[in-house]
């Protein structure tokens, strides 16, 4: 029997770790000499105060969804994949590849082309690392890592190259408007009043929505699930059952690169419409503090995403109107790495001993 | 390329190598009593930020060291807490260090000196100065030797020699003596230490101790020695590289001088792109030489040449059985 009832560690230790993660950023805020109260007013103000500040909000949540489910589906294979940064990366080049090399109709092939595109290029990216813990043992921590480097020379070293557009940036040309993917502008436009006006959210959204429920089946209701829960759960005990640890290494690698790359269709396709250097700005590792915090639940990393989106957007309103500078926000995804993840035994470890203490006297009471 | 040109590259080459060369023995000691540390680069990072900072307003560069080593210890403090006493993953904690670093160096430094998250530029004596090592002027017009002894061996500064110094320290420290061995136990088999009566929570938080001293060593010189003041992300993924490193050297001292040396000479090729275009004879893209340690360790890493083992405790947290 579990020491703890479900609901207190899937909702009271993730909501323990995000209170103490903004309690210090709340100290942080204070020893800087700005007003916390103030400041996580405009932060709501500017992030859901606005159906503009929504627009981004949710298009800051569609990349951390596509990262975080990465993570995440990694994480029930008990593999830790830190490439999200390089594999989006990767995934940016095949968007930008199909959209610019092959002439679509419409729109709604090609955001099924380039998601293809995506996935195969973000998956092909995560295969060697893969490929390398299965067969040679090297930590698949330690070659993501570097591959999102490389990644990052690969990048830089086609956008100086070949896919080059003319002028001095080092970017690749706008895609065709045939390509580019309507955002909630175009689509929640009613004649008088237009929502999210100016604002990056896009179609990429509900695809996104859709990957969650597709990775939640695919995890619970499917034999494949079944075989990564169980090889992440024991390595032996599912050696011994006739699972084959390259097998699910690679396929939960390859799973989580594609849906890294996916990332992609929203930032290079639906945003910048075309393809720049550094166009992941870091989503890549939220996608760890996302997994940590949504407990690799597809549901779970939703709300995440949903939450990192908006402290996303209200960093940038900060940045704006106060003297608190964006960083501030990858200090609060240190908090939530360091207590989710790191840490999460300093908070799990008192309150198990709390219900501990509770089942005890409650059942005293009863034989009383 | 000419005799004073390689030289010149040399002396780069060692310069870049120092930071390198610290983070990696820091990582060394670390890795070798079984706690992975991901979070070289932050404590790198907090270090040259602090280091910075406090030698701006004090004037004084040794003061600064302190502080930048402070800060590191700070972070491997963390680390310790939530790797060893709490039992957490040791690399999601590294990942946190690292975030930490890069987000709260760059708020503090804004809201300190509100110069866009740098430091004032730092002069005199509130930087480490090269030392002209004894009769390098008088023997520098000495065929050969001479100019190698004055470009290359003489006019660094100080911590270029503690670092290179370190590496028999190490390999003596772990090599030789009674801590050395138990920390190197500790990394393989911890049980074992814990039954002959030796703290393994002691010997590794002393481990993790070292390898802050050493990180708060190497962000210290790359903001007062390699250059002269903090800029955001200075360390530029230098911890990564360090840790290809200790990969690259299969977590032996020596080994680790030589795989820094070959790193350090690889990052001075990309800063004299011109030099590698006269001898080569084509351009050679310069972020391909900044990423090649990192290919280079994945094909060692893929067997190709000789075999990566690290640690065989690496990464688990110690359980005392009950």
């Amino acid at each position: 029997m579990d020491v703890m009832p479900k609901w207190a560690d899937v909702v009271l230790i993730p909501v323990i770790s995000i209170l103490l993660a903004a309690i210090l950023s709340a100290l942080v805020i204070l020893a800087i000499g700005e007003n916390p109260w103030e400041a996580l007013k405009l932060m709501v103000d500017g992030a859901l105060g606005s159906t503009y500040g929504w627009g981004y909000t949710l298009y800051y949540a569609t990349n951390f969804i596509f990262t975080g489910l990465a993570v995440a589906i990694a994480f029930h294979a008990r593999l830790f994949n830190i490439g999200g940064e390089g594999q989006a990366l990767i995934g940016g080049l095949g968007v930008a590849i199909i959209c610019l090399f092959i002439p679509w109709p419409h729109w709604t092939f090609a955001l099924l082309g380039a998601a293809i595109g995506a996935a195969l290029f973000g998956a092909a990216w995560a295969a060697i690392p893969a490929f390398l813990q299965a067969k040679r043992g090297s930590h698949v921590v330690i070659t993501t890592i570097m591959f999102n480097f490389i990644a990052a020379a690969v990048l830089n070293y086609f956008l100086i190259g070949a896919l080059k557009a003319p002028g001095m940036e080092p970017a690749t040309a706008k895609f065709p408007e045939a390509t580019h993917l309507p955002s909630f502008q175009d689509m929640f436009n009613f004649g008088e009043t237009t929502f999210f006006r100016g604002a990056p959210a896009n179609i990429t959204f509900f695809v996104a929505l859709a990957a969650c429920v597709a990775l939640w089946a695919l995890i619970w209701k499917t034999r494949l699930g079944y075989e990564i829960r169980s090889f992440g759960h024991s390595e032996t005990a599912a050696k011994y059952a006739g699972i084959s640890p390259t097998k699910i290494i690679m396929v939960a690698m390859l799973i989580s690169g594609a849906l890294a790359g996916m990332m992609a269709i929203n930032n290079v396709q639906g945003e910048a419409e075309r393809l720049v250097l550094n166009a992941v700005e870091g989503a890549g590792f939220i996608g760890i503090a996302v997994a940590l915090m949504g407990r690799s639940h597809p549901f779970g990393v939703l709300l995440a995403a949903l939450l990192f989106g908006f402290l996303y957007q209200g960093g940038a309103e900060l940045a704006l109107w106060t003297s608190i500078p964006r960083e501030l926000i990858i200090v609060i995804q240190a908090l939530v790495i360091l207590f989710t993840g790191a840490l999460d035994n300093m908070v799990r470890m008192p309150l198990e001993r709390l219900f501990l203490s509770l089942r005890r006297a409650k059942n005293d009471g009863r034989t009383v | 390329m000419d005799f004073a040109t390689l030289l010149q590259m040399l002396d780069a080459t060692l310069r870049l190598a120092t930071p390198l060369l610290l983070a990696c023995l820091a990582g060394l000691y670390s890795e070798r009593a079984g706690i992975f540390d991901i979070g070289l680069e932050g404590k790198m990072l907090a270090a040259a930020f602090l280091s910075a900072a406090i030698a701006a307003v004090s004037g004084s560069v040794w003061l600064g060291l302190l502080a930048g080593i402070g800060a590191s210890m700070i972070l491997s403090a963390v680390h310790g807490l939530a790797s060893i006493t709490f039992r957490g993953n040791q690399l999601i904690s590294g990942v946190a260090i690292n975030f930490l670093a890069a987000g709260l160096t760059v708020v503090i430094a804004q809201s300190w000196f509100a110069q866009g998250g740098r430091t004032p530029q730092l002069t005199g004596d509130a930087r480490f100065n090269p030392i002209q090592l004894p009769l390098a002027e008088t023997l520098q017009d000495v065929p050969i030797l001479g100019p190698i002894y004055y470009e290359l061996i003489s006019g660094h500064t100080i911590l270029v020699y503690v670092a290179l110094l370190m590496v028999p320290l190490t390999w003596w420290i772990l090599f030789r003596t009674r801590f050395g061995l138990r920390l190197r136990a500790v990394g393989e088999n911890p049980a074992a230490v814990d039954t002959a009566g030796v703290s393994v929570i002691w010997l590794r938080f002393a481990a993790v101790g070292i390898c802050g001293i050493l990180c708060g060593i190497a962000g210290a010189y790359l903001a007062t020695a390699l250059q002269a003041g903090f800029v955001k992300d200075m360390s530029a993924g230098r911890g990564f590289i360090a840790l290809a490193a200790l990969i690259f050297a299969k977590w032996r001292p020596w080994y680790a001088l030589y795989a820094c040396l070959l790193f350090g000479f690889l990052q001075a090729m990309s800063l004299r792109s011109d030099v590698i275009e006269g001898v080569v004879g084509f351009q050679v893209n310069g972020q391909f030489l900044d990423v090649l340690p990192y290919i280079l360790t994945v094909v060692i890493l893929a067997g190709f040449v000789g075999k990566a083992i690290p640690p065989r405790a690496g990464g688990e947290p110690y359980v005392k059985e009950r």
